[in-house]
């Protein structure tokens, strides 16, 4: 098969850009990795994605593929041979996107956000909440080694990014996700254990960093 | 095999709405059962428990929960009828974008008002506000008559993934331009001249309730929650 063209445009704390990193990882796909500058977007990422002007665009072959969940269940269809990310049995499949859709909502949605970007009360019930949240999915998570089963599969490539922004979070609403949700904490270790994933996600204390940067970009306390 | 299917709804809800055509267009024949939203049922808190949101597709007694994951999941399990998302994965992938803006776009325009929280911008909030929420309204409307282009249908020339995910707001329309007041046609004639041709279907005509009676029910819960 000719060569395949794949261009990622990305911004390396976006933890949307991590799940299709560790996608394409996973299926080994060669790829150039493009890093914008959000503050001053660059032609082609417009051009790419002129609905949303978000990263992070999959460009394969010329042709843009935008939005995350989007991205990993496509790349999971054009390369089904490596590392299959999604069950084949449709209940499974709506079983995986389902909790996809959760992490979306509840983990990556606004109010998970006031954790680092509120304080008194209003952050002490995003932290109950978000905490809630986590132990949702260590019960869905069970006994198994990963959401997928035996393997990475669909649901721990949408979560596992958000591992790199913990620390982050832990520090400036100051408490342990680890002593809240330990078994979460030993499958987010599992999986960087692997290649996939722990080349795709930055370091914590660099996050930390970024979070702070941002928090004084925008006047938070 | 006896297939046994069976989905909690609510009349109004555009998410139901999208279930039930998928069912339909599948000609597949279940059990539709009527939740009251102020009092839900041991049923639906037992199938939804993350959630506790209707619709809930259940299939064999096994429950699937969110509207877009039932519509994959029906187009997957009865694969033979209808198809509505596209083999090629790249149509695929363009399939769930649009799905996913009508999504994160339509939905923030009020029609999750209904459902749980009271957000309408378009009927619950005056002057500046309105007018802001009617011209974001519009141009989300205008992209996807764009993207529509000259198709009969988003799915090309049948019914699709997209078709199933935005048609159920048009029973909505009516309501938004009386509370509104402004014309949905007269901004994007294609756009309504494409719900009209998805109106001829069965699957969708007998899908989405009457336009009045969504308008009644809006008025009810403005009552209702003290909204002039």
């Amino acid at each position: 098969m000719a060569d395949e063209d794949v261009v990622l445009l990305d911004f390396w704390p976006s933890p949307f850009g991590m799940r299709v990193r560790i996608a394409l990882a996973e299926k080994e796909i060669k790829y150039e990795y493009k890093e914008e500058d959000l503050r001053n977007k660059s032609d082609l990422l417009r051009k790419m994605n002129p609905i949303h002007k978000k990263i992070p665009v999959l460009i394969h072959n010329g042709k843009p593929v935008c939005e995350s969940l989007v991205q990993v269940q496509y790349i999971d269809e054009i390369w089904p041979h490596k590392s299959p990310l999604l069950p084949t049995d449709p209940y499974q499949r709506a079983i995986a996107r389902f909790w996809g859709d959760f992490v979306e909502k509840k983990i990556y949605g606004l109010e998970s956000g006031k954790v680092w970007t509120t304080k008194g009360e209003e952050q002490e019930a995003a932290k109950k909440e978000f905490i809630e949240c986590l132990k949702l999915l260590e019960g869905e998570l069970g006994n198994k080694a990963y959401f997928g089963g035996e393997n990475l599969g669909y649901v721990d490539v949408v979560l596992v990014p958000f591992y790199s922004w913990f620390y982050a979070y832990e520090k400036c609403g100051n408490f342990s996700i680890e002593t809240e949700c330990p078994k979460l904490i030993a499958w987010a270790k599992r999986c960087m254990e692997k290649d996939s994933v722990s080349k795709s996600l930055p370091d914590q204390d660099k996050i930390y960093d970024y979070v702070f940067h941002l928090k004084k970009v925008f006047g938070i306390e | 095999m006896a297939e046994e299917v069976v989905l909690l709804d609510f009349w109004p809800s555009p998410f139901g709405m999208r279930s039930r055509i998928a069912l339909a267009e599948k000609g597949i024949k279940y059990e539709h059962k009527e939740e009251d939203l102020r009092n839900k049922s041991a049923l639906l808190l037992q199938m939804n428990p993350v959630h506790k949101k209707i619709p809930v597709l259940i299939h064999n007694g096994k429950p699937v929960c969110e509207s877009l994951i039932q519509v994959q999941y029906i187009d997957e399990v009865w694969h033979d009828k209808a198809p509505l998302l596209p083999s090629d994965p790249y149509q695929k992938a363009t399939a769930r974008f649009w799905a996913d803006y009508v999504d994160k776009k339509i939905r923030s325009f009020s029609f999750s008002f209904f459902i749980y929280e009271l957000g309408g911008r378009v009927w619950k909030t005056k002057g500046e506000e309105q007018a802001t929420a009617k011209k974001e309204l519009i141009e989300t409307l205008k992209l996807l008559e764009k993207e529509l282009g000259d198709k009969p249908y988003f799915g090309g020339e049948s019914l699709g993934y997209v078709d199933v995910a935005f048609i159920p707001f048009y029973s909505w329309f009516y309501a938004l331009e009386k509370c509104g007041n402004f014309s949905i046609e007269a901004e994007c004639p294609k756009l309504i001249a494409w719900a009209k041709r998805c109106m001829q279907k069965e699957s969708v005509a007998k899908s989405l309730p009457d336009q009045q009676k969504v308008y009644d029910f809006i008025l009810e819960m403005k009552k209702h929650f003290g909204n002039e």
